[in-house]
């Protein structure tokens, strides 16, 4: 079974064979590397650009001007903060032009904290972009989504960014999160991961994947449940279902919903949920002021105030400068699974 | 790297043929008339800023004259920034759509009233939008070359900005991205330098003596024009262009202009004098040389003033968008995943209660 970088980079050759993807491109994501997760590794129309994340950035923005249909990276997230007004830019280019100019493109890049990264190389960057209108904003917690999600963004006519979270890059994927097509684990590795050392003549062997599309804009309910409402994405979503399944022992039955699209996010499948069972508790890893779960728990409040039945919660990271290196540093900053699931079981316990 | 020696200036050795001096004037006197109106009508409350670019006209008339318009890679692309108008009036466009921006019109059709007055917008004729951020297009104008370097043609990228916009990084990464060896990019890069921040004079924000050699360390033909002068301005871009388009490599050409009515209506946009005024010298030269009498100059004036003044009348009878269609244009239509739409139009309307009550009272 596919990892999700190997998911992406599936996604990315039927981009390139069938979508009309024409350049993939950002710091080392052409050859010999393929990228610093292995992303892009035999893609053919991937290339090196300089280290500069704003000409990056906008040489994607010039490419889907004139009709190319780039997928840009941004090697990690926290190297995202010096393009801000070229994303505003980009975001806005369909509605300041009225609809005259739109931005077939696709941004990537790895966020969140779990490998370690340390202050510049484990930020969130989901409230970030949930502040610029103008973007679809993806973050797939699994291969399949990741495969499914990069082929809509890719065919999407208007700008898209794909957070993958880097904690689950290399993360085996689950029964049911497979890609149609898609042969064993050692038959994929030797297909389509490159070799180390001499690469020059090395070509992928691409197993057949179809085009599936997981629609932009559709969450996906991973658990169901009667009891508590959990919203997460990314990285958050299997360390919530795991917090879930631990519960149900305790009798404590909680419904785990994947957002995955942040912009435009599925309100209905969130008011389904958190009508039925009163009960909301909002998961990610970003700081927490200002954060992108406070205008879900905002938009809760004021639509379905008179259906809680708790007060509904956020667990979000700690609103510090950086992620610290050192183990208890990286956990202290980010929500943990006993976290997780003692505001699970409070929630359950509440009473109006 | 080059495959020419890099220049160190301009000497036009041919002269233009009185018929393109006569249309240059045309335009320059047109683009200036046009500022002039978009001023006076900023004063009178017919629109909020003003910002533009009288004392640009005889580099920027000359530079419209010699694109080649058109939509598509084939044709060059145009990176432009706000004191471009006299560009866009030699390219064609109808005076009248520029005041429309300016009163922001539902009937602008560069941007429907959303944006800035000389904010351009033209897909038909490959001008992205201009945007408010300085020097930003130098970071997007490779990417419009790339396309054209692997479709060939003749096709280029035109990219300009003033002189205390090249700070940004913006126009170090356009230096860097169309110089890589083997991937050079046909765009010419444009500093229309007129001595100015918006208030900051060039000799407290940079120490090079000429913007242009900046080119020079990444082995790119550069070269200094008199932008003042219409003809050798024409003559200047005319050659850098005809290089970018063969060679497919890219040329800075830094254009020395003046800034009559100073940086925006921020700033009073009154005549500034002092400032070399390009129109009143072409005028001069024209009558001297014989090829346009004072009188005829005088008739044009006066022809086209009156014009503009009828457009702009026109114009302030023309609907202002309606609130609600703020949410108009957010994100282009998708067929992937069509019901998501539905999904979006919900989260865009439900997140601002205000806008269904507006959509509904619509
Ligand atoms: C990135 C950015 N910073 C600041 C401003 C505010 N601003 C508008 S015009 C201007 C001066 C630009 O001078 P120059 O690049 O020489 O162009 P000119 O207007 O003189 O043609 C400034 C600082 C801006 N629009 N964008």
């Amino acid at each position: 079974m596919a990892t999700m970088v190997q998911a992406i980079r599936m996604a990315l050759h039927v981009g390139e064979e069938r979508l009309g993807v024409t350049d993939v491109f950002g710091q080392d994501l052409g050859p010999p590397l393929g990228g610093v997760f292995t992303q892009s590794q035999g893609i053919k129309c991937s290339w090196n650009s300089p280290l500069d994340e704003r000409g990056i950035i906008g040489c994607a923005i010039g490419l889907a001007l004139a009709g190319a249909r780039p997928v840009c990276e941004i090697q990690f997230c926290d190297y995202a903060y010096n393009i801000i007004d070229l994303l505003k830019l980009g975001g806005g280019m369909y509605w300041s032009s009225n609809g005259q100019w739109n931005l077939p493109l696709v941004m990537m890049t790895p966020v969140g904290s779990g490998i370690h990264g340390s202050i510049y190389h484990s930020h969130s960057f989901d409230a970030t972009a949930t502040h610029i209108p103008g973007w679809k904003i993806v973050m797939p917690s699994n291969p399949r989504d990741a495969y499914g999600l990069m082929l809509s963004a890719i065919a999407d006519p208007n700008p898209v960014m794909f957070l993958a979270p880097k904690a689950l890059l290399r993360a085996k994927a689950l029964p049911g999160e497979e890609i149609p097509g898609e042969p064993d684990e050692r038959a994929l590795s030797k297909m389509i991961d490159a070799p180390l050392g001499d690469r020059s003549k090395w070509t992928p062997s691409w197993p057949a994947t179809p085009d599936l599309f997981i629609p932009i804009g559709k969450a996906s309910t991973v658990r169901p449940g009667r009891d508590v409402t959990c919203v997460a994405y990314g990285r958050m979503v299997p360390l919530c279902k795991k917090a879930a399944d631990e519960l149900a022992s305790d009798g404590i039955d909680v419904e785990v919903i994947d957002l995955r699209t942040l912009i435009p996010y599925d309100w209905e499948h969130l008011r389904e949920s958190i009508s039925r069972t009163g009960r909301v508790l909002f998961v990610n890893e970003d700081t927490e002021v200002t954060n992108f779960g406070e205008h879900l728990l905002r938009r809760t409040v004021e639509e379905l105030f008179y259906q809680l039945l708790a007060p509904p919660r956020l667990l979000a990271g700690a609103f510090v400068p950086g992620v610290g290196l050192a183990d208890a540093l990286d956990t202290a900053s980010v929500p943990q699974k006993t976290e997780i699931s003692s505001v699970l079981r409070e929630l359950a316990r509440h009473q109006p | 790297m080059s495959t020419t020696p890099i220049q160190e200036h301009f000497y036009p050795d041919t002269k233009l043929s009185p018929d393109v001096l006569i249309r240059l004037h045309e335009l320059m006197l047109r683009s200036r008339l046009l500022e002039e109106r978009l001023i006076r009508m900023q004063k009178q409350g017919d629109g909020y800023f003003w910002i533009g670019g009288p004392g640009e006209e005889a580099f920027n008339v000359a530079l419209g004259l010699l694109v080649d318009k058109g939509r598509g890679p084939a044709h060059d692309y145009l990176h432009l920034h706000y004191r471009s108008s006299a560009t866009m009036v030699a390219m064609g466009i109808d005076p009248a759509d520029a005041m429309r921006q300016m009163k922001n019109t539902a009937t602008d059709p560069y941007s429907g009233g959303r944006n800035f007055v000389n904010h351009y917008s033209i897909p038909e004729w490959n001008v992205v939008p201009v945007s408010s951020p300085i020097e930003v297009q130098f970071s997007m104008a490779p990417g419009t070359a790339l396309v054209q370097k692997r479709f060939g043609g003749r096709g280029i990228t035109i990219v300009q900005g003033g002189d205390a916009g090249t700070a940004e990084g913006d126009f170090a990464s356009c230096l860097i991205w169309a110089t890589r060896p083997g991937m050079e990019l046909p765009v010419l890069m444009i500093v229309t330098n007129n001595e100015f921040g918006i208030s900051t004079p060039a000799a407290e924000q940079h120490g090079e003596k000429r913007i242009a050699d900046r080119g020079k360390a990444f082995g790119m033909q550069t070269a200094v024009v008199d932008g003042n002068d219409p003809e050798t301005a024409y003559l200047g871009i005319k050659q850098a262009m005809d290089y970018v388009r063969s060679e497919r490599r890219p040329f800075l050409l830094e254009a020395k202009v003046s800034r009559l009515y100073g940086h925006s209506s921020s700033s009073g946009a009154n005549f500034v004098t002092g400032e070399s005024d390009c129109l009143a010298k072409f005028e001069k030269r024209l009558e001297e040389r014989g090829i346009l009498s004072r009188q005829k100059m005088d008739e044009l004036r006066v022809q086209e003033t009156q014009a503009l003044l009828e457009m702009s009348k026109r114009v302030r009878t023309e609907p202002q968008p309606k609130g609600p269609t703020i949410y108009d244009h957010v994100f282009a239509p998708t067929e992937v995943g069509g019901e998501a739409k539905a999904r979006q139009d919900a989260m865009c309307a439900v997140a601002n209660p205000a806008a269904i009550n507006n959509k509904e009272q619509s």
